[in-house]
């Protein structure tokens, strides 16, 4: 019996997460409007002084992002659990770090690169300054999916939970603040005038390392949730 | 079988784990015990005061000491981890899991003390410092490795889950450790070295040796107290476990 090749099974796989997300195409724009939410917030908690906010905006972004990500995390396995094609997942013969980092690739682009779009929409709501936005895109560029990766992996630990949402906040968020120092780093430097390499490129090998190593652990979480 | 491998293998097994660990108990809990004792007398009262913090430094040999163990018990709990994954020991599960509330109360004494000293030291219970921060993340990698281990039903899938949590988590700790050399801010740089001379004098240095060997003492007896326990739990339905229960009830 042939099972075809890995790479139609990834293309398979691509077109299939898709389309599940083009028939809910409602869903997708959610996170952006929960970050829209978020971000407006602060101009009504701290007031609307256009030196305040500037002084914030950054860092403000880039939390309300991460955590429009965080709750969209919760959905990469949840309905593949509920009809069972995660175990078949599980079971192909191909191999399954690949496959999940196709289904983590989707969900980045499907949640994370709507975000990134909206983010000069949501910086110019909070007066962030016009030199720091180059650098607040790149640092999300190399930050998002870092935070993809990472949430799988955490997400892969607790599928098959029934309230998951909460513990998997607490697994999340400690892993999550070295990536947010050195993307929130790089914005501050540039908003001071500062050179901005450095954190980027921490942020760079931080991805490329992840990009090897989270489906690898992210597959070896799965296996251990659905034994 | 070389005659150590063949006891290495025998200590895998959970009823003769059980016994050796009984008879260890009241010798660690004793040592353990004598050794705090003995540190927070030479700490306390013997140790000269300092010139500059007059006796307030004091605090050192609760707080040092919890460091060092917030790590050290990390790291033990990492490396059962990983040997209860790779080569699925129910043991090394069972020490890993147990391990995690301890290692996640001496993290919380660390980041306490701290807070005590620095108020009237720095004039701030908390500031954002590297070392403070990456202990802090310390304390939620413990507390999400027991919150996911508490979280899944079936205890076995759940220490193999959170041992993997800890395994990832592991990342965090040369972070905690070289984080007053990576960057320069509040936290003081390490005064005792285990290469080179220490920075500190002998008379305040040796209560600091005794409450860091007190506290790994103590580690090991709550934690083999604490697997003892598990153990039972986990092998309810054995023969030896029956055994141990009907003895507990005779006496």
């Amino acid at each position: 019996m042939s099972y075809g090749s890995s790479a139609s099974a990834c293309r398979a796989l691509l077109v299939r997460d898709f389309s599940l997300v083009w028939r809910r195409r409602g869903d997708a724009l959610n996170p952006v409007l929960f970050a829209v939410m978020v971000v407006m917030l602060f101009p009504f908690a701290l007031g609307p002084e256009a030196a305040v906010l500037a002084r914030i905006s950054a860092g403000t972004v880039l939390v309300a992002l991460l955590l429009a990500g965080l709750l969209s995390l919760d959905a990469l396995f949840r309905s593949d659990l509920e009809d069972g094609s995660l175990e078949q997942l599980v079971l192909s013969p191909h191999p399954l770090p690949l496959l999940l980092a196709c289904k983590i690739l989707v969900h980045w682009l499907t949640t994370a690169l709507p975000l990134i779009v909206a983010a000069p929409v949501l910086g110019e709501l909070l007066y962030l300054p016009r030199d720091v936005l180059p650098v607040m895109m790149a640092a999300l560029a190399l930050s998002t999916p870092l935070l993809s990766l990472i949430g799988a992996v955490c997400v892969a630990l607790t599928v098959g939970m029934r309230r998951s949402g909460m513990l998997l906040a607490l697994l999340v968020l400690p892993l999550y603040v070295p990536v947010l120092i050195f993307a929130a780093g790089a914005c501050n430097a540039a908003q001071q005038g500062l050179p901005v390499l450095a954190p980027l490129l921490w942020l760079g090998a931080a991805l490329a390392l992840a990009l090897v190593l989270a489906p690898l652990a992210c597959a070896a979480a799965l296996r251990i949730s659905l034994s | 079988m070389n005659p150590l491998l063949l006891w290495f293998h025998k200590l895998g097994s959970p009823p003769y784990f059980y016994r050796l660990a009984g008879r260890l108990l009241p010798w660690l809990w004793g040592l353990a015990l004598i050794g705090l004792v003995a540190g927070l007398y030479g700490g306390l009262v013997l140790a000269p005061a300092d010139y500059q913090q007059s006796d307030a430094f004091r605090i050192i040999y609760v707080h040092v000491p919890s460091a060092w163990m917030s790590m050290f018990i990390y790291a033990f709990m990492a490396a059962n981890g990983f040997v209860a994954l790779v080569w699925r020991i129910k043991l090394s599960e069972t020490l890993a899991m147990a391990a995690a509330p301890i290692g996640a109360a001496f993290t919380a004494i660390c980041l306490a003390t701290g807070s005590i000293w620095g108020k009237p030291m720095w004039g701030t219970w908390w500031t954002w410092d590297a070392r403070l921060t990456s202990e802090l993340v310390l304390l939620f990698l413990y507390l999400g490795v027991i919150g996911l281990y508490h979280a899944i039903e079936d205890r076995r899938q759940a220490s193999r889950a959170a041992a993997f949590l800890a395994l990832i988590g592991i990342v965090n700790l040369p972070i905690v450790h070289f984080s007053v050399k990576w960057w320069n801010t509040l936290h003081q740089g390490s005064t005792v070295k285990l290469f080179g001379p220490s920075l500190i004098d002998g008379r305040m240095l040796w209560p600091l040796l005794v409450m860091a060997l007190a506290t790994k003492l103590l580690f090991a007896a709550s934690l083999l107290s604490r697997a003892r326990v598990d153990l039972l739990e986990l092998e309810a339905g054995k023969e030896w476990a029956r055994q141990v229960a009907l003895a507990g009830e005779r006496t």
